[in-house]
């Protein structure tokens, strides 16, 4: 029994993943007096560039073909260490929260040799700030990571958040609110959301994300597409948990609860996309580094506690 | 010599000697003149050169011409405002301005030359990198290719290479004015048909001498002026959009769509085609459709006030608009920028104000001084407040009279300079006639073709990543340009 739950969570997760890109649009689109696109517009996509051919330039090698899958594959296998509403992830191990560092790394590192590997002087631009911002969002999210794993006095993902309880909060609030707010500005950042990155914009020399895959086509965009709404399921989902940690109740009220946070989360990072503007790229860094600080504090409170 | 603004004077009474041109006209350039136009026209197998230079704090406007036949001397050295004109004069007549520090081709026009295929200017180093963006962009906008050198994200200097639009619409004048000539003005920069077609009509009837009737000019204000806010609220919109600002972005773009309508409802075409003509305008206005155009400015009016002023009241919004591509005032006064991004930089510069014709008396002007992003914004909002108060106040008080009269046969062997404030700048048209009163020489000049180098220029030492912020805040024509 405790290998089909698990399993039925990560599917789960890997199936509705796509709808937070729309429900992010829905609410926009509210905000802006439109009516927006379809909630289900990215899996049409999906299918759509599935069935398409992809196109190739004649300078891209290997590397370019396979970016967009080893990103897609990474961002699975994180997925699959995912604890889903405090249960059991499918795939757990003391110190796991590590190995999704590396992962989220590695889908980065595989985006960003495909975008060089295009020769596009947009491109490396792109993959320029990519890393350049990365360096600032990994120790706040690292240094996050490694508070909650102090406050539960467990080191795997599942652990971590198996042992979260509502009374955690009542004991650890002050570290818990911080850690929620670092991991929202991680959020935003790492999924190229308002204010440090425009998903919609069509402007290629102020993007970060979108730029390195200007070149993707067909079933490689439909990977990088996908991937990039596990890699928004991933973060809302450690958010989620955090602030709604696990409850005693049935395993369907508990997901539930954590599917209506989830949407919760879309919707909010869609009001924060409709009210502000979008930072100066030089001040992005400043954004990340209040995350740090806010995880580095978290940290100073438990080791003080 | 002096001339009148919208009135003919005789071109032969304009020449000079050689030399004394080039003398009179660095003189009156250093005395503080703006050249509104500069150019070659055929004359008995050479060539005249025409200057007409504009004293806009004076309302003064003065006009020399001498005839060359081989190189001239180049006054770009001392006044790059020039720098343009003298590249289009070598393009077009293949005289050299001698001592012009680049001759680069304007449009591309001549024989073997591929739109885009020139020298460029190259920074070298190992860390300086190389970005081109363009003639195809991303967004349905027009071509032009742009080439930054680039250290990082810090822009050392952007080249701007247009001509991609270039449809000889110049040439397509000469032998008019005729009904063909009237189309061409409205659509030779899409956006700014109100604009060019008065300026059209303008330089038409002053060489015909006709008087327009008072009521037609207001109409014609009023077209002007609606144009003028169309194009500024969508512009605040785009400002809007590239900083991801979303309310304003998306209202400001469906509030564009009304006063276009408002247009659309005086003359039957958003873009106010077929509404100017020589000696008045085709439609006029009848007591219910100025009660509903009164009615729709009035919402309209409401609505961009609140869309626009949450741009000044987002902390996020002004963050991101101040201090972002600065054009200071001596730069904005040395390359001879026109129109809204003049001044934001704070130069004082309007048709409106500093040549005064009906129905503009007594009009005021608004400047905001910094030359950043913020100020270009914001003097739009300053213009669109001005216009929104001079078609209220037309459609309350709509001269009596007719709204056009006959405009005969133009005068021979003469010339006329007609100026006007559209949206983006003074607009200048300069028409001249032959023996028969036909056009012989007609030339345009877009305010575009004055602000490209000031794009360039606020780019300087700038980020990479604000370049569509700063497009966007100039918003130039490349039509406009390349002609």
């Amino acid at each position: 029994m405790e290998i089909v739950k698990p399993l039925l969570q990560f599917l789960a997760a890997a199936l509705l993943a796509p709808l937070l890109p729309g429900v992010i649009n829905r609410v926009k689109a509210f905000f802006a007096g439109r009516k927006g696109r379809p909630l289900l517009q990215l899996y049409y996509d999906l299918a759509k560039l599935l069935r398409k051919t992809p196109v190739y330039s004649r300078t891209t090698t290997w590397v370019f073909r396979a970016g967009p899958l080893l990103g897609a594959a990474a961002l699975v296998t994180a997925l699959a260490l995912l604890p889903f509403a405090g249960r059991p992830s499918f795939l757990s191990f003391d110190g796991d929260f590590i190995f999704l560092l590396y992962l989220l790394g590695l889908a980065r590192f595989a985006t960003v040799l495909a975008a060089l590997d295009t020769g596009s002087a947009f491109e490396g631009m792109g993959a320029s700030r990519e890393m350049q911002f990365a360096v600032f969002a990994e120790p706040a999210f690292f240094m996050g990571l490694a508070s909650l794993a102090r406050v539960t006095g467990q080191t795997s993902l599942a652990g971590m958040f198996g042992a979260l309880t509502g009374g955690t909060w009542s004991t650890a609030a002050p570290v818990l609110a911080l850690l929620t707010a670092s991991f929202f500005l991680v959020l935003l950042a790492e999924n190229s959301r308002v204010p440090a990155d425009d998903p919609d914009t069509h402007l290629e020399l102020t993007m970060i994300h979108e730029v390195m895959v200007l070149d993707h086509s067909g079933p490689d965009l439909a990977y990088i597409l996908y991937g990039a709404a596990l890699k928004l399921w991933l973060f809302a989902a450690l958010i989620g948990s955090t602030v709604l940690p696990r409850h005693s109740g049935s395993w369907a009220g508990d997901s539930a609860l954590f599917l209506l946070m989830m949407f919760g989360l879309a919707a909010a990072v869609g009001v924060v996309e409709s009210v502000i503007a979008r930072l100066r790229l030089t001040k992005v860094p400043y954004m990340l580094i209040t995350a740090f600080a806010f995880s580095a504090l978290a940290l100073i409170f438990q080791m003080g506690r | 010599m002096k001339i009148e603004h919208q009135a003919a004077f005789s071109l032969g009474a304009s020449d000079l000697e050689p030399g004394l041109f080039f003398e009179t006209a660095a003189s009156r350039l250093a005395a503080g003149g703006r050249a509104v136009s500069y150019f070659a026209v055929p004359e008995a197998g050479a060539w005249r050169l025409v200057m007409a230079v504009a004293f806009d704090r004076e309302g003064r406007l003065e006009a020399y011409s001498t005839r060359a036949e081989g190189p001239f001397r180049a006054l770009t050295p001392a006044f790059p405002q020039l720098h343009l004109f003298e590249r289009e004069i070598y393009e077009q007549s293949g005289l050299k301005p001698e001592g012009h520090p680049w001759l680069k081709p304007v449009r591309f026009n001549t024989a073997g030359a591929v739109p885009g295929v020139a020298d460029y200017f190259a920074v070298h180093g190992s860390q300086v990198h190389e970005v081109a963006v363009g003639p195809v962009h991303a967004g349905v906008i027009e071509p032009g290719h742009f080439r930054f050198q680039c250290h990082g994200e810090k822009v050392f200097h952007l080249e701007i290479m247009l001509g991609y639009q270039h449809r000889g619409l110049e040439k397509r004048f000469i032998g008019g004015p005729g009904a063909r000539c009237l189309r061409y003005a409205e659509t030779l920069a899409g956006d700014t048909s109100a604009g060019h077609a008065w300026a059209y009509c303008g330089a038409v009837e002053a060489l015909a001498g006709v008087n327009v009737p008072p009521r037609a000019q207001a109409l014609r204000g009023l077209l002007l002026e609606l144009e003028r806010l169309a194009n500024h609220t969508g512009d605040l919109g785009a400002l809007a959009g590239d900083v991801a600002y979303l309310p304003t972005s998306s209202f400001c773009g469906r509030l564009r769509g009304d006063l276009l309508n408002m247009t659309a409802l005086v003359c039957g075409n958003r873009f106010g085609r077929n509404m100017f003509k020589p000696g008045g305008v085709s439609f006029d206005l009848d007591p219910a459709l100025i009660k509903e155009l009164k009615l729709r400015l009035e919402a309209a009016y409401r609505d961009v006030q609140n869309a626009v002023s949450l741009l000044w009241e987002t902390a996020s919004v002004r963050d991101r608009f101040e201090g972002t591509g600065v054009v200071p005032k001596e730069a904005a006064e040395g390359l001879g920028l026109v129109g809204p991004a003049a001044r934001a930089s704070g130069v004082g510069l309007d048709t409106r104000r500093n040549f005064p014709s009906e129905p503009y008396q007594g009009f005021t002007l608004g400047v905001s001084g910094s030359g950043d992003v913020y100020s270009r914004a914001y003097v739009r909002w300053l213009e669109i407040q001005k216009s929104a108060e001079l078609v209220t106040g037309w459609l309350d008080a709509l001269p009596e009279g007719p709204s056009e009269t006959e405009c005969g046969a133009l005068k021979p062997e003469s010339a006329a300079v007609s100026l006007v404030e559209g949206w983006r700048g003074q607009i200048c048209h300069v028409a001249l006639t032959d023996a028969s009163g036909v056009f012989r020489h007609y030339k345009i000049t877009d305010p575009s073709f004055h602000n490209w180098q000031g794009l360039a220029l606020a780019l300087r030492n700038g980020e990479i990543s604000d370049f569509p912020l700063c497009n966007k805040s100039f918003n130039l024509s490349y039509c406009g340009r390349d002609l």
